[in-house]
Formats: structure tokens, sequence, C-alpha cells
């Protein structure tokens, strides 16, 4: 297959980032969400985050893709720092955003079409929507497609930029649970092939544990970092593995240990489901 | 790989198929028709015995014409679908219309209910209509021209300004109150000044128009162009889009129905400024010949140039839908139009 080249990936560095909010009910204090976050990502590697809701996730998300500047510390991709959104780093999120008022070829040639490269790189076009197997849908309207199908375009759409970072905010967390088991692989194909540096937010334990070579979870709010945890299972991965389950009753225990009310919401949240 | 199209079902939606017209069925509708318009036209005949066969002659002709349309292409539908499925769908209204004309004479020439000469019947407007017809079609002409240029400038005007306010805040704190404050004056209330500043009545109506456009299309674009969804720009922002492709390849295609809306607002306000401007300033468009036609009495060429009114501004109306259809396909299916 075309995609397969080297890794793509590029090593991303958090050194002490940490962000805060302006609070609403509080003019004086501000709401203080990541209280300083230092995590490496090898390059290719493929990281989880899971945490309970509201612990900064998603922000920590959109800081790396540059959406949002910390108030201190600093993000590196490589050597080179994050200033500002850029094509290097993709983000994909649950709702999959795609441009109802395009087509879907014309969406995954959005990101080639805002850096003036079409012309170029036209060809590429048709093997991302090879990739995603959706050839036969390219002249469809997003509103025509499934839920599956639309998180397939804004994967491609991600990726037709070969971003150094892809950064995934719960993609499949809209999903039904069997689109969502082969999303999952869909992903890890892609992700094999192409070898982007991924950081995956999700609330799905036994997603996070099937798919990533390293697993973060943090802390309520504020979110800080409480345990990272290598998944060295070899892939491709058995959900109903004996090492599998160990592992996923020891996170479950980690959660629940990590102890009060709210992590028991997390609990909730992550909703074992095998 | 595994096949993976299974998993999503549903494909494209394909339009519904039209369900068959039965040819008995549609004879019949067919013949109710063509017994309305000859309804019409024997009404006609005895109601006009009195009246000058010149003035009726016209209408005599249109409606023996209609009724042997109706009645050669009854049976021509049967070998022939697609005319069968557009009479089959315009046919109710068709008959309805031939009525109403019917009831039209009988109200008017037949039992003169309503006062001559302010409301003539059928036979006396066709007749105005077409023995006036240079001076209607210059009129409409000119119409067209003044509507358009007007039109155009206001809506090319609201556009930019409508862009800069929504997408730039300190253009919306400023531009905002001027625009809340100014718009809401019906273009029609600046006449009197506009005909001391401008230097030509046509120039002055121009203006007008495009005032009266302006304000509608501003209004929409803006609220469309700021309420742009935050995460299509955060998406676009990280595929390395650019100012230029965020506003022009985002924002204005997700304002793009509410700027319709818009398009939409200013023509009706475009066509009352355009009459309104014609009647008291031009000298010359529709507006301008029903008020000289008023004047000489004619009340068969205000009801003439009422029709072209009709005609011209519905099929303006609909060239507009025609464009909006053509730019926001992708809606269909999301919303009712």
């Amino acid at each position: 297959m075309v995609m397969l080249t080297d890794a793509e990936g590029s090593t991303l560095q958090l050194r002490d980032v940490r962000k805060s909010f302006p609070d609403p009910g509080d003019p004086v204090n501000r709401r203080l969400v990541l209280p300083g976050i230092s995590v490496t990502l090898a390059a290719g590697e493929l990281v989880s985050l899971i945490g309970p809701s509201g612990c900064g996730k998603s922000t920590l998300l959109r800081l790396i893709a540059g959406l949002e500047t910390p108030d201190s510390g600093e993000l590196l991709i490589g050597s080179e720092g994050i200033r500002g959104p850029s094509a290097e780093r993709g983000l994909v999120f649950q709702d999959p955003n795609l441009f109802p008022w395009l087509t879907v070829r014309r969406n995954i040639e959005a990101g080639l079409v805002a850096r003036g490269l079409l012309q170029e790189k036209k060809t590429e076009v048709d093997e991302f929507m090879r990739l995603v197997d959706l050839e036969a849908f390219a002249n469809a309207y997003p509103h025509h497609l499934s839920g599956g199908m639309a998180q397939r375009v804004a994967l491609a759409r991600a990726l037709i930029n070969h971003p150094k970072v892809l950064l995934l905010d719960e993609p499949l967390g809209a999903l039904d649970a069997f689109t969502r088991m082969r999303m999952q692989d869909e992903v890890l194909r892609l992700w094999s092939a192409r070898r982007s540096t991924t950081l995956l937010v999700t609330h799905d334990i036994d997603e996070a544990i099937y798919m990533s070579d390293r697993i973060i979870i943090m802390t309520p709010r504020p979110g800080a970092i409480d345990q990272i945890i290598p998944i060295t299972l070899d892939r491709p991965r058995d959900r109903s593995s004996s090492d599998f389950l160990r592992l996923r009753s020891e996170i479950l225990e980690l959660l629940h240990f990590a102890g009060n009310a709210r992590a028991d919401n997390a609990l909730v949240a992550a909703s074992p489901s095998g | 790989m595994t096949p993976r199209n299974g998993e999503d079902g549903t494909a494209l939606i394909s339009p519904p198929k039209p369900p068959p017209v039965s040819v008995a069925a549609s004879l019949r509708t067919l013949s109710i028709f063509a017994g309305a318009v000859a309804l019409a036209l024997v009404v006609h005949l005895i109601v006009s015995r009195n009246e000058p066969p010149l003035e009726t002659r016209f209408y005599t002709i249109f409606l023996g014409s209609v009724l042997v349309i109706a009645v050669i292409t009854a049976p021509a539908q049967i070998s022939w679908p697609r005319l069968r499925r557009f009479r089959q769908n315009l046919h109710p209204i068709l008959t309805a219309a031939a009525l109403l004309l019917c009831l039209w004479e009988i109200i008017t020439s037949g039992v003169r209910l309503l006062p001559l000469p302010y409301f003539p019947g059928p036979a006396k407007v066709l007749h105005s209509l077409i023995s006036d017809r240079m001076l209607l079609f210059d009129s409409t002409w000119h119409s067209l021209v003044l509507l358009l240029s007007g039109y155009a400038l206001g809506v090319i005007a609201g556009l930019i300004t409508g862009l800069c306010i929504g997408w730039s805040p300190p253009v919306r704190y400023w531009g905002m109150p001027l625009l809340k404050v100014v718009g809401p004056i019906p273009a029609t209330a600046w006449i009197p000044l506009s005909m001391v500043i401008s230097p030509s009545a046509l120039i002055s109506a121009v203006a007008l128009i495009a005032l009266a456009v302006w304000f509608p299309v501003t209004m929409l674009t803006a609220s469309g162009i700021s309420n742009t969804r935050a995460s299509y720009l955060d998406v676009a922002r990280t595929l390395g889009a650019g100012r230029g492709y965020l506003i022009f390849r985002v924002a204005v295609p997700a304002a793009l129905p509410n700027i319709f809306i818009g398009l939409f607002m200013g023509l009706g306000a475009s066509f009352l400024t355009l009459v309104v401007a014609e009647t008291v300033g031009v000298k010359s468009g529709l507006g301008w010949y029903v008020s000289w036609a008023q004047g000489w009495a004619e009340y068969g060429k205000v009801f003439a140039a009422l029709v072209i009114m009709a005609a011209f501004f519905s099929t303006i109306m609909t060239a507009l839908f025609k464009v909006r259809d053509r730019m926001l396909v992708w809606q269909k299916g999301v919303i009712k139009w």
C-alpha cells in the first residue's frame, strides 16, 4: 500500500504546561484546569488519555492543537515550540464536524485547498478516499453518511496533511458498540500505516488498552497526570485474553483508588462494556 | 482488509419516484379542465353580446385557444408520460384559474356588481394588455433595468458590510449600532431627501432600492457569519487554513442559508421601493405606467400593468429560488424548503 512510509510522527513534549480559564462565578480568581503537565510522547507512539469528565483532557488537546495558549510552560513538536494551530497537528473531534456544504471528496481535500497544495497532490486525495474506503461516496454530502462513515471522512481529512501529531478527542465516543470496535481497528490500521504520533482521549478503558502503547490516567479537576501505564501486549490484541482482562481490572482499580466521589463518576463514565 | 461498508448500512438517499398516473383518471381530470374553460367561454360569449366586439375579441380568441389546447392535450398525454405528469400536477390550479376568470367576468361585465370603470372585466384587461403592449413592454424593461441595478448594488454593499460586521468584532462594535438605528427606516422615507441631494431621479431611485436591499442583506449576512459554528473554524485552523480560507470557505458557506433569507427579504423590499420610486420620481417603468393610466382613468391598463407586475416580480422571485436551490444543494434532505 502506498501509505506504508517511514514514521511521519514527531516527538511531542509537554513541559510543565499550565492552563487556567476565567471563572464566570468568580471575577478575582481564575479556574485552574491544568496545574502543570509534563509528558513526552515518542515519535510514532499511540498514547491514550483517560480520566474523569472535566479533568482538562480536551483542553490539553486544544493546547497541543494550538487553539489555546498555555498560561506557562512549553509545548514542543520535535524541537520546535507550538505557536498557533497548524496543519502538522491534526485534530478529530467526537462530532466529525464535516463541512456540510462540501461533498465527501471536497471535505477530504479541504486541508490541501487551505494550504494551496491541491494541484500538486490531487492523486493523494484518491489514495485517501481508498484508504478509508469511501470512494463510492465521493460525491455524497455529509448528512447522507452514517456516524462511522462521517468519522472516517474526518480522519482522512486530518491525515491528508500528513500531520506529525494526530489528536483524537473521543473520536469514537458517539458510535454504537459494534461500529466503535470496527473503527478502533480502522484507526489502528491508519496509525500503523502512517505512524503519526497519536494522542487519543477516550472514556473507554477497553479502547485505551486495545489501542495504545501507553495510557495516561489523569486526576479529577485540576487535571494532573496520575499514572502512566505502558501496555506491552502484542498487536493485534485480543480483547478477551487474560492479560487484557488483568490490565483492565488493574486500571479500574487504579481509578477507583484514585479515590473519591468524582473518581466514582469516572468509573461510570468509563462504562466497562465487555 | 475486510469490507467496511456493511456496518454503515444505509447509503445515499435516492429521491422517491413519482407515483404512476393512471391514464383514465388523468383523462377524467383533464376533461374537468376543458369543461371549466368551455364554461368560461360560454359565459364570456353571453356576457359580451352587448359590448363592442373589438374590445372582447382577444379574450374570445384566448379562451378559444386554451380550450383547443386542453382538448388536444387530453389524448396526447396518453402516449406522452411527461406531459401527463405535468398536466396532472398543474390541473387543479388551472381549473381553478379558469373558474376564477369566469367568476370575475360574471361579477364585472355580467351583473355589474362592481362600479365601472374602476373594475373592468377580464376581456377589457386583456384588450388593454395587447393594444398597449409596446408601452407596457418598454415600461417593464425600464423597471427591470432599474430593479436589477439597484438590487445588485444593494446586495454587493450588503454582503461586504455584513461580512465585515459579522467577522470583525471592532467593526461590529461600531457598525451594529449604526445599522440598528439607520437600517429600519423604510427606504421610501428617504425620498424627499434624495430628491434634494441627487442630480437625477434615476440615480436616486437606484440608490433607494440599493438602500432597501442593503439593510436586510447586511443584517442576515452579519448574523450568519458571526454564528458560524466555532468547531468548523477550529477544524479548518488545524487543517492549515489561513484567514482567507476561514472567511470565504468556512464562514461564508456556513452563513449562506442566512444570506439567502436576507436576499429574499431584500428582493421584497426592492419591489416595493421600485414601484414607489417610479410612481413619485422616475418617469418610466411599471409603477409610473400604473399611475399614468390611472390619471387617464384607463383602469383596464391599470389592471394590465398589475398583471404584468405579478408575472414580472414572481419570475424574478422564482429565479432567485433557482439560484438558492443550486447553491444550497447540500441542504437538500436536511431542511424542508
